[in-house]
């Protein structure tokens, strides 16, 4: 093969790719006859929910896995046969960036560069050109395990490109990052496919797969669909129609759209709500959903995306309970001069806001910004050092317990017990909080029914879909009542249909005079809030409703700013001078 | 690839483990305070010997005979006699706790002890702790044999009390426990070293991503082995020496082999429990899983099984046999021979052959089951 040839021929040739793994005695499989061919130069994502079989294929292309079928030919080679000389050329990003947390950036890059035998010069000048490229310079001393997620995530990148590969390999380089360091990110990496690098990335992120060169659809094992981002605009034409309403009664229009059933999914986006028709469907009447008018729009990925999962997985959630009577402004959450300090930092700074019954309140920031920090004080799992919290008229500081009797909260990994069945945990949570045993066998009912759970009641957790989990826990939150439920990253790594079926729960719940309390970083979900609460470094940068946000960013250039330009601006000018 | 760039490698990667011991706390207290504390423990406060039990002596007939016996059992450093007369009383301070054992005397036993020694006297011991009735048992029969060959010699008469046992302790003259535990603890400091914080070690590489990220450089397998094996060997170098100075500066235990004899030792023994903790770590993915396992299959048995604590000639068959395939127990008899007699070279070399065979046995395995894949 001449070195033109070699140029021209793809990076990465796959055929009739299986992989199955083994658990005890059942054998999954994660990969199903996958087959495509990526061609050299330019970032390819892998998009896909939990479980897909991303990071799967990564590994097998990488060479960590034997594979169980087809093959996989990588820079020309068999990875198989060749695996230490192709490995020679490729650069991998493990999903936890795969640093050494008790070294230095420094050690850690030294490492790599000994490792990969890049020394004298070329060197000084590869350590000098990436920790420019990555803005690490100034931290070289500072040990891996102390740096933020953003920055792990570049010093993990800047050791998987020491030996200047040809072809990079990233997993779920974007999970857990937030909004600001996610496109710094991605600008590297498009940099470097400007030098001739082919780069596959795997995301859960859409919005990722649409700036990149190919995009391979993976879910549950197959390849759904592949080829250029454009190619997947307006490709259901006609069949994607925007919902036009005013912010208040979005959520109203989305219930009653997700009713009919012609439409595959409703989301709600900053000026109405996005509807998905069944192939064939008729358009519903403005009237019949409550919208101002309808009309047509040019459909994206995300919507062929939906479109694709969306036959094999609807569950209908409950229509929303009739919006109760409840007391407008009436003030449920008051934060006063909130402030926590651990040591002489200080994680929460003064930090003023409240929260009306009824509302779906949104608290976004970067990682580090003090979030979680909030959040635990007002679940009074964590005292503040000063300021005051009063939740449901119940002061934190003098009766927690009380307080706590009110709240709902649903963690992040979802606190469920794996080897108990879904009646055993709701039974479970409805003892923990203290629910006499009628009351107990009503709830643990409503759950079942409300939640589509009764099916796989007597089911171990741990067999679960990721979906349905985090349907289970949040009825465990539910259990007794509360006034307030608190949110703490409820979505991150479903499928966006599971996401979207999860929001409308929580809408009903909110229109039933439920008070939602909910972190993100995930600028969809901030899209269903009513109000926003944006915290940087421990203070409050702005709080007000996702419109309002929008558009005090907006300028001559960027006269639409999406959700995620308002939070970069608000929070970038302040992020660049503090990062020193 | 060049043998420098592989050197290259080694030494990078030897780096790198080293600097990960150095800034974690959890490497040193295993290395360094754990045989501190360990030997703190076994020398101050564990011991085995036995002194002053206390002994009902029940005499039924309260002559001159029986109070000679009785000074008899007061003067041995082991016993201390209750003088009674009612073997219900005895028996209820038995009951209580408050005696050990019981010696019933009845009336004629002085007598028949003189007329052929099967002295009709009846001995009652606490069985609950096994370890301490053998003991009573045997303090009351060498008791009353003192007391007999005391008795003729005082009546000038010679010979017919049969053999005269003359005891000499070799080795440990004084009978301190501290002796021979302290070898002990190195064995198991050795195990925790070598076995546990590897496995562990290799472990947490697996939980944090960073053995993926290895595998796709060109540091092969060995590689990696090499130099994580090397830091810990020297790890545990360390460890061995700030427990020999211990025992040695602190306890007073002496140290009668020479040093290369000690050092040979514990290096096969070391290259065992690494090969253990590596081969743990090729079935065990998560921190968890591997201490778990660790403990079971190295401290655990070091520790019941080595001859540490619980005399192996003393177990039962079937328990003899399992220890042969314990490499502590190897390193414990090499180790009690090292301080306690010398360089005894016949002692030495089939336990040092059992080690190096370990050695041997656990690293074949760790190479052959270790693969540069995931899966």
């Amino acid at each position: 093969m001449t070195p033109a040839e070699a140029a021209a021929a793809p990076t990465i040739v796959v055929s009739e790719l299986t992989k199955r793994f083994r658990t005890g005695d059942r054998s999954v499989v994660a990969l199903d006859r996958l087959a495509f061919a990526i061609a050299g130069g330019g970032i390819t994502t892998v998009v896909g929910p939990d479980a897909a079989g991303k990071t799967t294929l990564l590994r097998l292309i990488a060479g960590l896995l034997q594979r169980d079928g087809g093959s996989i030919h990588v820079l020309g080679r068999d990875i198989a046969v060749d695996a230490t000389s192709v490995q020679a050329e490729i650069g991998y990003m493990p999903q936890r960036f795969g640093l050494y947390e008790d070294l230095t950036v420094g050690e850690n890059l030294a490492l790599h560069a000994d490792l990969r035998q890049v020394v004298g010069a070329e060197r000084r000048q590869r350590f000098g050109e990436l920790l420019a490229f990555t803005d690490l310079a100034p931290f070289t001393g500072r040990l891996a395990g102390q740096l933020s997620g953003g920055m792990k995530q570049k010093l993990g990148l800047a050791c998987s490109l020491l030996a200047r590969p040809r072809l990079l390999l990233l997993d779920e380089p974007s999970v857990g990052v937030d909004p600001l360091s996610r496109r710094q990110l991605w600008r590297i990496v498009e940099r470097l496919t400007d030098d001739g690098m082919t780069v596959l990335w795997t995301t859960a992120y859409l919005d990722e797969a649409e700036r990149s060169r190919h995009v391979l659809l993976l879910h549950e094992g197959r390849l759904l669909d592949q080829g250029p981002p454009a190619d997947f605009v307006g490709r259901l034409a006609g069949r994607v129609l925007l919902a036009q309403a005013p912010p208040e009664t979005r959520r109203r229009v989305q219930a009653l759209a997700m009713q009919d059933a012609g439409i595959i999914d409703a989301a709600i986006r900053g000026d109405g709500v996005r509807l998905l028709l069944r192939e064939g469907a008729a358009p519903p009447s403005a009237g019949a959903i409550q919208a101002r008018s309808i009309e047509p729009v040019v459909s994206a990925l995300e919507d062929e995306f939906v479109a694709r999962l969306a036959p094999a997985r609807r569950t209908l959630p409950a229509a929303p309970a009739t919006a109760a009577a409840h007391p407008a402004d009436s003030e449920i959450i008051a934060v006063r001069d909130l402030t926590r300090r651990f040591g002489s930092f200080v994680a929460v700074d003064h930090v003023n806001f409240s929260v009306r019954r009824g509302e779906i309140f949104g608290l976004l920031g970067p990682n580090g910004a003090g979030k979680s920090t909030i959040f635990r004080m007002l679940c009074g799992l964590l005292a503040p050092s000063s300021g005051a919290a009063r939740v449901a008229g119940i002061d934190l500081g003098r009766s927690a317990a009380a307080a706590r009797a009110r709240i709902g909260y649903m963690a992040q990994k979802f606190s469920l017990y794996g080897n108990l069945t879904v009646r055993q945990n709701l039974a479970f949570f409805a003892r923990a909080y203290g629910l006499d045993r009628r009351r107990r066998d009503r709830r643990v009912d409503w759950v079942l029914d409300e939640f589509d759970l009764r099916a796989e009641a007597e089911s171990a957790c741990n067999d679960l879909p990721l979906g349905f989990k985090q349907r289970l826990s949040l009825g465990s939150a539910l259990m007794h009542e509360p006034a307030i439920l608190f949110l703490d990253e409820p979505t991150s790594g479903v499928d966006p249909l599971t996401r979207r079926a999860f929001w409308l729960r929580i809408a009903a719940l909110a229109e039933g005079g439920v008070t939602v309390l909910v972190t993100s970083h995930f600028m969809e979900e901030a899209e269903y809030c009513d109000r926003l609460a944006i915290i940087d470094r421990g203070r409050l940068a702005a709080v007000a409703t996702p419109a309002a946000l929008k558009a005090s960013v907006a300028t001559a250039a960027l006269p639409r700013p999406s959700l995620e330009d308002a939070f970069i601006a608000l929070i970038g000018a302040g992020n660049q001078a503090a990062a020193a | 690839m060049s043998a420098r760039a592989a050197a290259r490698r080694i030494v990078a990667l030897m780096r790198k483990e080293t600097l990960q011991v150095v800034r974690d706390p959890s490497s040193i207290a295993i290395a360094f305070v754990m045989p501190l504390i360990l030997l703190l423990l076994f020398g101050y406060g564990v011991s085995l010997d036995v002194r002053h039990l206390p002994i009902a002596i029940v005499m039924e007939n309260v002559t001159g005979d029986t109070r000679s016996l009785f000074e008899s059992f007061a003067n041995s450093p082991y016993i201390r006699p209750v003088a009674m007369t009612d073997a219900r009383r005895a028996e209820a301070a038995l009951t209580a706790g408050q005696v050990d054992g019981i010696v019933v005397l009845r009336g004629d036993a002085t007598r028949s002890l003189r007329g052929g020694g099967t002295a009709e006297a009846q001995v009652i011991v606490n069985g609950t702790d096994a370890n301490t009735a053998r003991f009573v048992g045997a303090y009351a029969r060498g008791a009353a044999a003192t007391w007999l060959q005391q008795d003729l010699r005082r009546r000038g008469e010679t010979g017919d009390a049969g053999v005269v046992v003359e005891q000499r302790v070799w080795f440990n003259p004084e009978l301190r426990s501290t002796n021979f535990l302290v070898p002990g603890v190195i064995a198991i400091v050795m195990t925790l070293i070598g076995a546990m914080l590897t496995a562990l070690v290799v472990a947490r590489e697996w939980e944090r991503g960073t053995m993926e990220a290895m595998m796709v450089t060109p540091a092969s397998m060995a590689e990696l082995t090499l130099s994580r094996m090397a830091v810990y060997f020297v790890l545990g170098l360390g460890g061995m020496a700030v427990s020999v100075l211990m025992g040695i500066f602190l306890f007073h235990v002496p140290l009668r082999g020479s040093m290369a004899a000690l050092l040979l030792a514990t290096s096969l023994f070391l290259l065992g429990a690494l090969g253990l903790g590596l081969l743990i770590s090729t079935a065990a993915r998560n921190q968890f899983v591997a201490g778990q396992i660790a403990i079971v299959v190295s401290y655990m048995p070091a520790f019941m099984l080595s001859g540490f604590i619980f005399d192996i000639d003393s177990m039962p068959t079937v328990v003899q046999w399992v220890t042969q395939v314990i490499p502590a127990r190897y390193f414990v008899a090499c180790l009690q021979t090292l301080f306690l007699a010398g360089d005894v070279w016949g002692v030495l070399l089939p336990n040092m052959a059992g080690m190096a065979g370990f050695a041997l046995l656990f690293l074949t395995l760790t190479r052959l089951r270790t693969r540069r894949r995931l899966d």
